[in-house]
């Protein structure tokens, strides 16, 4: 009994392997719009994205910016392949500037901290000196502590916080 | 000023472009206007238009909503536009570097005027050299641009029935460009998705009525 079914299931399988593996599709190339559509949907996100970052990193012009080059050849219509480095690209560069943002504003965040204490407490910080790019912001301000009334005021120990005000003007 | 009668022409676009960028159109608009130098009012208007930048509306720019149209389009068919700068942002660094916007002639001040008013690109082409309808189509290989620029298989360009006139978002070819002869101008305005028709129709007015002051 147990045979026959064997030889029944044998003989199922054989006419499976017997059968052309696929008739009657068309000979066409795999559809690549929907790839192609969700790619250029990411690039207009994370162009978005990278525009966001840029922007916050207003006014710290030293920073490095990390730069996506164009593919070459002016503006024409590029591959999936192209399409898929582009994105990932686009999504490293965007990851990188997020990440020196984050670092940058960190210490600005300290220098900030630290002007405060250096208001609180000038005698602890003496000397030190902090300028307005330290805190990301623009112009020439630099909070400096220094002694009140020169060698009097460094003998007896009082010290204040010097907020200078603006640019030297140009000569 | 003249009254002004303005005929906008909606522009074909190759299918498989349309397929791309479903939202990708060309408006055109012929008017006839003769290449001059530009009268006081004009120069006027640049230099007012050139008074409204900063340093930080520049850095901002990419972030308002037709610019920004225009720097993603950019970035999808492979162009840097931190390198090859969007005609709006390419008016706003010529504004910062110069200290103002010069002006150079009727024409070119009138496209300058209407893309930093509207951030919307414009071409203007000589209407005696282009060949009927305007559309937006890929090149084919072997095309040229003019008589000598050689074109990459898949460009984008803008192209009469015969022959590509212009880069999109780039050059105008030299046999389809404004000249000193020129007797009737054809102003084209780009449209990509984000940009809404009505900005496309305002960049092709703002420019005519340059033209005809």
């Amino acid at each position: 009994m147990v045979r026959s079914r064997d030889a029944l299931h044998l003989a199922t399988v054989l006419d499976v392997l017997d059968t052309p593996a696929v008739t009657g599709l068309p000979e066409a190339p795999p559809d690549e719009r929907a790839a192609r559509r969700t790619l250029l949907d990411q690039v207009a996100h994370l162009e978005n994205e990278l525009a966001q970052v840029f922007c916050a990193t207003w006014p710290r012009t030293e920073m490095a910016r990390p730069v996506v080059r164009g593919r070459g050849g002016g503006p024409r219509m590029l591959s999936l392949a192209e399409l898929e480095e582009l994105r990932d690209e686009l999504a490293a560069c965007v990851s990188d500037s997020r990440r020196a943002l984050s670092d940058r504003t960190w210490v600005e965040e300290g220098n900030r901290r630290l002007i405060e204490e250096m208001m609180l407490e000038p005698e602890r910080h003496k000397w030190r000196r902090v300028s307005a790019e330290d805190i990301g912001e623009r112009g020439c301000r630099h909070w400096h502590v220094r002694p009140r009334w020169s060698f009097i005021g460094m003998l007896m120990g009082w010290w204040r916080v010097v907020v200078s005000s603006g640019c030297p003007l140009a000569t | 000023m003249t009254d002004l009668d303005l005929e906008l022409v909606e522009g074909w676009v190759e299918p498989e472009l349309a397929e791309e960028f479903p939202e990708l159109s060309l408006v055109h608009a012929g008017v006839d206007v003769r290449p001059a130098r530009s009268p006081r009012e004009v120069k006027q208007r640049l230099r007012m238009l050139a008074d409204r930048y900063t340093g930080g509306k520049v850095v901002h720019m990419r972030q308002d909503p037709v610019p920004w149209a225009y720097r993603v389009f950019s970035r999808q068919v492979g162009i840097d536009p931190d390198h090859d700068r969007t005609p709006v942002e390419a008016v706003a660094l010529r504004r910062l570097k110069q200290g103002g916007l010069q002006s150079e002639n009727l024409v070119d001040d009138a496209l300058t005027i209407a893309i930093a008013e509207t951030g919307v690109p414009l071409i203007a082409l000589d209407g005696e050299r282009v060949g009927g309808e305007l559309g937006l189509r890929l090149a084919r290989a072997g095309e040229r641009l003019g008589p000598v620029r050689p074109l990459s298989e898949r460009q984008l360009v803008v192209a009469d029935r015969e022959r590509p006139v212009a880069v999109v978002l780039g050059e105008v070819g030299a046999d389809a460009g404004v000249t000193p002869e020129t007797e009737q101008i054809v102003l084209c305005a780009l449209g990509v998705k984000g940009v809404p028709r009505i900005s496309l129709e305002e960049a092709l007015w703002s420019a005519a009525e340059t033209l005809y002051t």
